[in-house]
């Protein structure tokens, strides 16, 4: 049975629910450094990463899970002058794996 | 398996430049390795996706026997939109009807898996699910090679093709160019949704393969530099919008809230009506344009491809680009490898001396003003026009009594108050400017 996608659902979960990933447990490519007071372009992240991966906690950091990461960039292309984000590649072979692309 | 040995060539990434360059250089007989970190070509990479037959054509002449094709493109829709209506320009010919169509839509992932065969066919040696964590290089600053996750030691060869896409670590990493600034590069995001061929043949007018792209802006991207798209494939429609990323951030949008509203638009949301979407994916697009291009070569290197920012947002051309790109890096890898020569900048300059001949180049400098003129102008052009446009469309249409005279003042009275006579003669002579 085909699941009907066309009630306006903001939830990005339910989209990453479509891909594949394979994940590399325990090795995550994206690191958000310590830090007390996020900047405003890592702050942002909550809310332009297109897979919803950064969270602000109720101390105020942010804080990143990047199981659902499209590898896009975005968080890596904002935060080049504040240096807040380790952004590497998955090891090869992980990581997203578009069907359609 | 043999990677001790000293290769002609080494390609890092197995996108449309890089196939295209790993395949021109092996076929002419040159010892090639690719490097490629998904799991198969395509696995990492997302377009629309068009494919436009020329530059493809030029490195594969009878791609069409087996490449794996969704619809070739009969009618374009451009739609200025706001949020209830839409203004097109549709172009539709039967000349699109030809022997070998000019543009085709494509899942990528399957396009460059098929890309990718053609490669090893070729000879190339490919190694996936390996990523490149650095370029080697010697004493006197001369790239001789590369290395990956998976080697230990090094991996060498004359000259290191780069075509890396747009996040391109390996080279900013090595400081080959910088990075690029939020204001150059656009989030795009994009679903594949689903229905039976004869669903979208029905919905768009289409029989056999033929198929609609429409290309859609306005009020769509909430005040943004963006686009809309929507391809009919086969048995799918890609449906997505993207801006640039410093607009996202200025605007605190969503990504995927504003797809959820464009798909949700009354002039799209029938188009997917009953559909099933099977994937959701984002992607980066370089759109500084000419401006924005790096240094392309030097000692042991060539930039291709995304990685050298090879795209003319305008016409929303990209894979051509980077194919071309990949062959013409190439063809000059392979005349020097003929006459033995050095890799050093000095003789690979003839890259981009060869590339200036091409469309490529010709193009991006044609549009070199574009990219800051909508940077500078992105509330008017994406917001206050396309809303000028909706509501002088419906004076005129909506037969209600009005005289036709009292309508055509009203409309010149809304554009005059909305954006005065001087703003429109500005904004006119400025799009011109940057157009020519």
């Amino acid at each position: 049975m085909s699941e009907v996608m066309l009630a306006p659902t903001a939830k990005v979960e339910e989209k990453l629910f479509q891909n594949r990933y394979l994940v590399d447990a325990g090795r995550p490519h994206i690191k958000v450094k310590p830090h007390e007071i996020p900047s405003a372009s890592l702050l942002s992240m909550t809310k332009i990463c297109p897979a919803g991966c950064y969270t602000q906690n109720e101390s105020g950091q942010v804080e990143v899970v990047a199981d659902g990461c499209l590898e896009c960039g975005t968080c890596r292309i904002m935060t080049r002058e504040t240096g807040e984000i380790e952004w590497n590649y998955p090891r090869g072979g992980f990581g997203v794996l578009y069907k359609f692309g | 398996m043999a990677v001790e040995d000293k290769f002609d060539a080494i390609v890092v990434g197995a996108g449309p430049s890089g196939n295209a360059a790993a395949y021109v250089m092996a076929r002419e007989g040159l010892n090639v390795l690719q490097i490629e970190r998904g799991e198969y070509s395509g696995s990492k990479n997302v377009q629309g996706a068009i494919l436009y037959a020329d530059a493809l054509e030029k490195i594969i002449p009878d791609f069409r026997d087996d490449a794996p094709l969704e619809r070739h493109v009969i009618e374009q829709r451009m739609w200025t939109m706001d949020d209830k209506s839409h203004t097109g320009m549709h172009y539709r010919s039967d000349d699109f009807n030809e022997d070998k169509p000019n543009r085709y839509t494509i899942l990528r992932a399957q396009f460059d898996k098929w890309f990718s065969s053609k490669v090893r066919e070729a000879g190339a040696l490919v190694l996936y699910e390996t990523t490149v964590t650095e370029l080697v290089k010697d004493l006197s600053g001369q790239v001789i090679g590369v290395r990956t996750d998976r080697q230990g030691s090094p991996i060498m060869a004359n000259i290191v093709i780069l075509a890396e896409g747009v996040n391109g670590l390996v080279g900013q990493r090595s400081g080959l160019r910088d990075e690029v600034p939020p204001s150059s590069v656009a989030l795009a995001v994009k679903e594949m949704h689903f229905l039976p061929r004869e669903t979208i043949e029905a919905r768009f007018n289409l029989s056999g393969n033929e198929g609609v792209v429409i290309e859609a802006m306005g009020t769509i991207t909430k005040g943004m530099t963006g686009t809309g798209f929507l391809y009919t494939n086969e048995e799918s429609i890609s449906v997505g919008i993207g801006c640039i990323v410093s607009d996202f951030a200025e605007s605190n949008v969503s990504p995927y809230e504003l797809l959820e509203a464009f798909k949700s638009h009354p002039s799209i949301r029938p188009l997917l009506a009953g559909s099933e979407c099977k994937e959701y994916a984002a992607h980066l697009i370089p759109e500084g344009g000419y401006r924005a291009i790096p240094q392309l070569y030097g000692n042991g290197w060539i930039v291709v491809g995304d990685a050298g920012q090879f795209v003319n947002a305008v016409h929303r051309e990209g894979s051509n680009l980077a194919m071309t790109t990949g062959r013409i890096a190439a063809e000059t890898v392979i005349a020097f490898t003929r006459k033995r020569e050095e890799m050093n900048a000095a003789n690979l300059a003839d890259y981009v001396k060869r590339l200036e001949e091409t469309f490529v180049m010709k193009d991006l400098k044609k549009y070199k003003g574009i990219p800051a003129l909508l940077d500078g102008n992105k509330r008017n052009f994406f917001g206050t026009y396309p809303v000028l446009l909706s509501k002088a469309m419906q004076t005129w249409f909506r037969v209600d009594g009005i005289d036709k005279k009292s309508k055509e003042k009203a409309i010149f009275k809304s554009f005059r108050e909305a954006r005065s006579i001087w703003g429109m003669i500005g904004d006119a002579f400025k799009v011109v400017k940057a157009w020519r």
